[in-house]
């Protein structure tokens, strides 16, 4: 489904990626994980189509497609979408009409109508239940004074409402209580099928008690220095990063 | 001959028609003698630095139509509000239309300013109010004085209000092939009283129109008064918008102006405020692009103690448009408690637009909180990049978040028909078909 080969990225002259290699099929679960500033958020972001990352080598291909010249928005109506780490405040525009917009700009690039209001409604409804959110809240502000969990959950139903192929979760744990924790990872694990796959970028483990992954990768340094099964989680949490610093530098 | 010695030319014909012997008359004669002392104003003056008139002044404007014009009502239905009931006072090339016109005198008076300046009936209430707020002395307010003969006159009595909301509409038909005009309205709304207004001036086209225009506003105490000017005329339409406010005590008075098109458009926006716990609100839109020019200039004065003021203008500048907010508060020594805030933020979408802002404040008193801000920056990247990430393409993108800036000015706009057009219009602006019902 997603398949990233030899991947080098940079901002600024500055380079952070150095030669990804990954491929994620449908029905899986990846996790990455790594130290700060290794490189996680950058790939996150180069995956969705952030401009200000410029791809040197490498390629992200989608179902065999070449993703190098297409748009942020297209990719997201390809079916890639991304938790961001930090949602972005945006006053003035509700959590509901901002996904109204975004559904009917998907349906409107494949050539649909816009989906009729009742649909719309009903859809919001099911999927906010989903995620335990208020019906008050959806009229509020996009993320505008919304509390670190609030914005991870609205991030998570965002992703609900977009039924992406490729969801990536940038630290989507971070910031989150126990049960906040908890109500989202449920609903990503509701939402998992053998047709689509997720992206888990963490620094822990604790997120991967509830969303399992079948792959764990380290990164570190732009690299992907080490993977495994899940059980390379517990052992990071155990050990720390420092070993495979150590590993990748012998 | 320039435009200045046309004008001052034109007074004399002007008088052949007006009743000389009407005490208004005596003031347009003083009137007429300040503007030929003035004339029209320079760069030279710190006011209108940023704005220039020498272009305008070089062309050669009809002062009054050669004749009457007419219009067809569904030619122009869609200047008007008329998903609503309103009255109407409409003119055409500067003359009153009763054909598309609906005013009334069920309660209260909305009708017009010659019927005003010369029925005997309302003659007390011109002696009280004509003239009063306006300066005797800012040039081109004189101008207008001095050709004061029509316009809107609305009169709400107390503890009255229309039934619905009232629009002014100043249509040019270019039949002239430029052509001056210069409306004079005078609203006055009594103790406890209430009005609606929406304001626009509308050039049918290509051909020059300059207007300038006098607005006289009273609101008794306890009065509310809310004013809505549409500015989205022809690339060929300038205007010189000089409004004054007369405000006493516990009344409540704003001011909304969207400013979307037009030449050169300058709006005068000057509140007094006498009388205490008062509230006044001038607020603003402004989203331009081409050539276009847009000068608010805006005064609140703080007479007396315990009133507020609010001003929040947004301003959206494209291509190689220019815009200019001034924004001066001045706080008597006596005016303590004075609660003065001001808000502009623009955001510059082209590398060729230029946004000039300057905060005034001159606060003779101690105990007050008086705070003003300005930015000027671009559209968030960031923000862009979640909006795209969502499937929202760049254009519509831009667009959603340049409506979010200018959102919560729109908040206040209290007739929500007139909300729903304004979002049309500023979809329209920022060219694409989103429905902002955000």
């Amino acid at each position: 489904m997603l398949k990233i080969n030899n991947l080098h990225a940079q901002v600024e002259d500055k380079e952070i990626l150095r030669g990804i290699n990954l491929e994620v099929k449908a029905g899986e679960v990846h996790a990455i994980m790594g130290p700060n500033g290794s490189g996680k958020s950058t790939l996150a972001s180069v995956i969705a189509g952030k401009e200000e990352f410029e791809v040197t080598e490498g390629s992200v291909e989608l179902d065999g497609e070449d993703l190098e010249e297409v748009a942020p928005e297209e990719r997201a109506h390809k079916g890639v979408f991304l938790s961001f780490q930090y949602p972005v405040e945006i006053p003035g525009v509700s959590v509901t009409n901002f996904m109204k917009t975004a559904i009917n700009e998907s349906r409107k690039a494949r050539g649909l109508e816009d989906m009729p209001a009742k649909d719309m409604l009903k859809m919001i409804r099911e999927k906010s239940e989903l995620l335990e959110i208020d019906r008050k809240f959806l009229s509020r502000s996009l993320n505008e004074g919304f509390s670190g969990g609030e914005k991870k959950r609205n991030e998570i139903f965002q992703m609900a409402m977009l039924e992406p192929k490729v969801a990536i979760l940038d630290e989507t744990d971070s910031g989150l209580d126990i049960d906040a924790l908890r109500i989202v990872a449920n609903g990503v694990n509701k939402l998992k099928s053998k047709e689509n796959a997720v992206i888990v970028i963490t620094h822990y483990q604790r997120l991967l008690d509830y969303i399992v992954p079948d792959f764990v990768h380290v990164l570190h340094n732009g690299k992907i220095v080490k993977s495994g099964g899940k059980e390379l989680a517990m052992e990071l949490e155990e050990k720390g990063y420092d070993w495979i610093k150590n590993e990748a530098v012998v | 001959m320039d435009l200045k010695d046309k004008l001052i030319s034109s007074f004399m014909a002007f008088e052949n028609n007006v009743d000389v012997e009407h005490p208004v008359h005596d003031i347009r004669s003083e009137a007429i003698k300040n503007f030929e002392t003035k004339g029209f104003p320079s760069k030279r003056e710190e006011a209108w630095k940023y704005t220039s008139l020498n272009n305008l002044q070089k062309i050669d404007f009809s002062i009054f139509p050669k004749q009457e014009n007419t219009l067809e009502y569904k030619d122009v239905k869609r200047y008007f509000l008329h998903e609503i009931d309103t009255y109407k006072i409409v003119f055409i090339d500067g003359i009153y239309s009763s054909f598309l016109s609906e005013t009334t005198h069920d309660g209260v008076d909305i009708c017009l300013m010659s019927s005003a300046l010369t029925k005997p009936m309302y003659k007390q209430i011109i002696d009280v109010y004509f003239n009063k707020v306006a300066s005797k002395d800012e040039s081109l307010t004189t101008l207008n004085t001095a050709f004061s003969r029509e316009g809107a006159y609305i009169y709400i009595p107390k503890n009255k209000m229309p039934k619905k909301p009232v629009e002014i509409l100043n249509f040019a038909t270019g039949n002239e092939a430029s052509l001056m005009l210069q409306p004079r309205n005078l609203v006055i709304v009594e103790e406890n009283a209430e009005v609606q207004i929406i304001e626009r001036h509308q050039s049918l086209t290509t051909n020059e129109v300059l207007t300038n225009s006098v607005t006289e506003i009273f609101a008794a105490e306890s009065a509310i008064v809310d004013y809505y000017k549409i500015q989205n005329d022809a690339a060929s339409a300038s205007l010189i918008d000089n409004t004054y406010i007369n405000q006493k005590g516990k009344s409540n008075v704003n001011v909304h102006t969207f400013s979307f098109g037009g030449k050169l458009t300058r709006n005068n926006l000057n509140f007094y405020q006498n009388g205490e716990y008062m509230d006044s609100t001038m607020k603003g839109v402004t989203i331009l692009g081409e050539k276009q020019h847009v000068d608010h200039h805006t005064l609140v004065h703080h007479i007396e103690p315990n009133c507020e003021s609010h001003q929040d203008y947004k301003g959206i500048y494209g291509e190689n448009s220019t815009g200019v907010f001034n924004g001066k508060i001045i706080v008597d020594k006596i005016a303590q408690k004075t609660n003065a805030f001001q808000q502009n933020n623009n955001i510059l979408v082209s590398d060729k637009a230029t946004i000039n802002t300057k905060p005034q404040l001159e606060i003779f008193a101690d105990d007050v909180k008086c705070s003003h801000g300005c930015t000027i920056g671009q559209l968030d990247e960031d923000a862009l990049f979640y909006l795209q990430s969502r499937g929202i393409p760049k254009k519509e993108a831009r667009a959603l978040l340049m409506y979010a800036f200018a959102n919560n000015v729109l908040e206040s706009v209290r007739i929500p028909e007139l909300k729903g057009r304004i979002n049309k219009l500023i979809a329209k602006k920022l060219g694409v078909n989103l429905g902002f019902d955000l």
